[in-house]
């Protein structure tokens, strides 16, 4: 079966580059344009990974993982976070939000989804 | 389309849209708001386009937006305040940014000098900002690395995961398959940290893992699988030494070693069944079973997310062509339910019959739909708005003036199409007032005011329309000038007497023009004259209401949709034709004693003590003969646009209906005095007169005679 993928991005561009992306690569794609649509999402899904950008209104990517983290029915879920450049303190903190990984900005499609291969169970 | 093609144009839709929003948060920064949302949203909004931009390898954009980003993240984190200069220097690159955008939708280079003043000054705004300016994003162009043919070797690769590896959703097993990936694995599992069952923590990490990978990848792959657990597991990996060149001392490589400590001398040859690390953390939570720590409880994220969705307006995009669609059936379906009506009618049915009534409720839902699909399309008039302070600003400069742009009402929703039409008079309407409108500051202190003055924009609904004003705290209207520039290019007689709305009126004739010298800001070959056309051409009226020394307001009113229309359904020489019911002031039944005939073709009629010029549609139309008696037909007293007066002879009223306008000129071609068509319920094309038109002409005719007649009739 196809992974299914959620992409979290205010920016529309950048949620089509990534369902450009991932479709391409034969995953089934759900998009959420920021934390909370994203957290509504996972009321009805279980995708097998989570993508999410960290600047987004309303509830950013931090936020957004450490909802993801305190709810039991998720907590397992891997989340990769976008990151614009190799900014070593986003990725720390998303860290320590509970992210699974990351994956900088500009992605390479290759590199995005051998990233999600490599959590996804 | 070439699905790149298409998210570019989204990014370039987006980058619309960011653009305003920066705009709009740096002006309410400007204006005061400390509030950190707006700081974030604006940072945002220039974060999303750098990310666009990325993409695209948009690399002018990149490092632009990376250094004014650099700033707003300052402020953000409060090493730099919003200081007025700050604030300036802020919008002027919004400016900026927004030309690099277009520049690269359009595909043309910027000159570099547009940017890098900018840069110097934000470089200079943070001390030491300078080395950081330098810091700018590259866009790289990731190039999967190639699988080098390294000779086969072999890797011990010892892993002791944390607890916190699991609860960030790594898995070691998920690990060992990518190394699997790599070459051959052998796996050796230490178990001799499990603790008895009853002091097991099911979220600890016990185990450790002992992989031997033989592969001809190198050393960079292997380390690539561990990125993401870095920080979450203690992590050997070296090269078993080939046995053969042992005792030559072959370099051992040795990669990540982060949280344990680096072995001080490499295994020759390491033990299979390492013993457990003594780094190795200490099941977290000791000797807890229970899963549910408080913090975990499902309870805080439902409530959680309770709280947050009932803030949540959900919105979908969609195609503007699905909406058009469905706005054309809907037009379909209220005509299709006009004409059952008439054949019900027709039919001889009795109001109160099971039929007729079903047929008033689907009118009734008829109504609600075609309603709601036009909301589908309302906007609210934001969009335009936001365009304005850069007008504005860009004026000001230009003019030397100092102006305060106030807006209000930005939030009315109004039909896209509209939206879209208006943003030009709108221009121009600023244009106005800033230029001719407003005086210079040395004026303005002069006459007592401050030396700032101010344009409102606002926008309101208004009897079911859109209600747009643009009002200045200027001179007001030179109205002796004003009607010396009218009699001096031949647009009134000499002796013409003219109320002061009169001559405030005389600004959208065409050919009329105040300034002096044509400046390069209003002048530029369009005058209120092209103003007033289009908005009229929407089906628009714009007003002048100005007091000398206190300043103008025009007013824009519009219809809140293009697509459909309020109509009066007349008769006159066997055609059925719709006059717009915002037009219609009253109808009368004239009497003959009131219509003086100004030669064999125009007469007025006498109302209330004024005489306003009598139009027979027939005529102007050509349809054939004058079939008006007046006496005997109806009279429409309308009102253009421009708010001159005519009364329209017609043979008889036949009802008020809401009709769809179908565009005659994009199915067949212009036609004089006839602004559209629409179908009727009997299936016939009725056309939607153009009042103005009419009214314009016969003003024009009657004019030079209505000075004669009115001193008779007084």
């Amino acid at each position: 079966m196809a992974l299914t993928v959620l992409t979290v991005d205010d920016s529309r561009t950048m949620r089509d580059m990534l369902k450009h992306s991932l479709v391409a690569a034969g995953f089934r794609v759900l998009q959420a344009e920021d934390g909370i649509d994203g957290l509504e999402v996972l009321k009805t899904e279980t995708p097998d990974v989570v993508v999410t950008d960290i600047n987004m209104p309303r509830l950013d990517g931090f936020g957004f993982i450490e909802a993801v983290r305190r709810d039991v029915e998720r907590r397992s879920m891997p989340v990769l976070v976008l990151t614009t450049e190799a900014d070593a303190e986003k990725k720390s903190r998303a860290k320590a939000a509970g992210a699974t990984g990351w994956i900088v900005k500009p992605f390479d499609p290759v590199k995005l989804v051998d990233a999600i291969r490599r959590v996804a169970a | 389309m070439d699905p790149m093609a298409e998210i570019r144009d989204v990014f370039f839709q987006e980058c619309e849209e960011q653009l305003a929003e920066l705009e709009a948060g740096l002006l309410r920064m400007e204006a005061g708001d400390k509030d950190a949302e707006t700081v974030n949203a604006v940072f945002r909004a220039v974060h999303s386009i750098k990310g666009g931009a990325g993409i695209f390898a948009l690399d002018g954009l990149v490092r632009f937006a990376h250094v004014f980003e650099t700033s707003l993240d300052q402020i953000r984190s409060g090493k730099l305040s919003a200081e007025p200069h700050v604030m300036a220097l802020l919008l002027r690159a919004a400016d900026a940014l927004m030309d690099l955008v277009r520049a690269a939708r359009n595909g043309e280079a910027v000159p570099e000098a547009r940017t890098q003043g900018l840069v110097v000054e934000f470089a200079g705004l943070a001390s030491g900002g300078a080395a950081e300016v330098r810091t700018v994003a590259r866009v790289q162009v990731p190039v999967a690395p190639a699988p080098q043919a390294e000779p086969r070797r072999t890797w011990i690769i010892r892993l002791t995961p944390k607890a916190s590896l699991y609860a960030k959703a790594n898995e070691t097993a998920l690990l060992l398959r990518e190394l699997s990936r790599l070459g051959e694995t052998e796996v050796d599992l230490d178990t001799s940290g499990l603790p008895d069952l009853a002091e097991l923590d099911p979220e600890g990490a016990y185990l450790c893992w002992t992989v031997t990978l033989e592969t001809d990848r190198d050393a960079g792959a292997i380390k690539e699988i561990f990125e993401f657990v870095e920080d979450d597991c203690d992590l050997e990996i070296f090269e078993r030494p080939n046995f053969n060149f042992f005792m030559e001392e072959a370099p051992v490589e040795e990669i990540v070693a982060d949280n344990s400590p680096a072995p001080a001398h490499p295994y020759a040859h390491p033990p299979v069944h390492a013993p457990v690390h003594a780094s190795l953390a200490p099941p977290p939570g000791g000797s807890e079973i229970e899963t549910n720590t408080p913090s975990l409880h499902p309870v805080d994220v439902m409530a959680a997310q309770a709280e947050t969705s009932s803030s949540v307006s959900a919105t979908i995009r969609v195609d503007l062509d699905r909406v058009d669609r469905m706005i054309d059936l809907v037009g379909e379906l209220v005509i299709t339910e006009a004409m059952l009506n008439q054949r019900v009618l027709e039919a001889g049915l009795a109001r109160t019959s099971a039929v007729a009534m079903a047929l008033e409720e689907l009118e009734a839902l008829t109504r609600e739909i075609q309603d709601s699909v036009m909301a589908i399309r309302a906007q609210p008039v934001r969009s335009v708005f936001q365009r304005m302070p850069r007008l504005v600003r860009e004026l000001a400069t230009q003019t030397g003036k100092q102006v305060r742009l106030l807006m209000e009402g930005e939030g009315t929703e109004v039909d896209k199409t509209v939206i879209e039409r208006i943003s030009d008079p709108l221009t121009h309407m600023i244009r106005n007032a800033i230029d001719h409108g407003l005086e210079s500051p040395e004026e303005r202190v002069a006459a007592g005011k401050t030396a700032e003055g101010a344009v409102r924009l606002t926008a309101l609904h208004r009897s079911g329309r859109i209600v747009i004003e643009v009002a200045d705290d200027g001179a007001g209207i030179n109205r002796p000038r004003v009607r010396a520039k009218a009699i001096e290019r031949g647009l009134v007689g000499a002796d013409a007497q003219l109320t002061d709305d009169e001559i405030d009126n005389l600004i959208f004739l065409p050919g009329f023009s105040t300034a002096a010298a044509i400046s390069d800001i209003s002048g530029r070959g369009v005058g209120m004259d092209v103003v007033r056309r289009s908005v009229q051409a929407m089906g628009g009226r714009i007003s002048i209401a100005s007091r000398p020394g206190q300043g103008s307001t025009f007013t824009l009113s519009l219809p809140l949709t293009l697509a459909v229309l309020d109509g009066m359904v007349v008769k006159t020489s066997d055609q059925t034709l719709i006059i717009p019911l915002g037009a219609v002031l009253e109808t009368l039944r004239p009497n003959a004693a009131d219509i003086y005939p100004l030669d064999n073709r125009n007469s007025v009629l006498a109302l209330r003590g004024g005489y306003v010029p009598i139009v027979d549609i027939a005529d102007v139309l050509e349809f054939g003969q004058r079939s008006t008696i007046p006496e005997q037909s109806v009279a429409l007293l309308v009102e253009s646009e421009g708010g001159s007066r005519a009364i329209l002879l017609v043979d008889e009223i036949q009802g008020q209906r809401q009709v769809v306008i179908k565009s005659i000129e994009a199915n067949y071609r212009a036609v004089y005095g006839i602004a559209a068509a629409t179908v009727m319920g009997d299936g016939r094309v009725a056309l939607i007169l153009d009042v103005d038109t009419i009214v314009s002409v016969t003003r024009e005719t009657v004019r030079t005679d209505f000075a004669r007649v009115s001193s008779q009739g007084s």
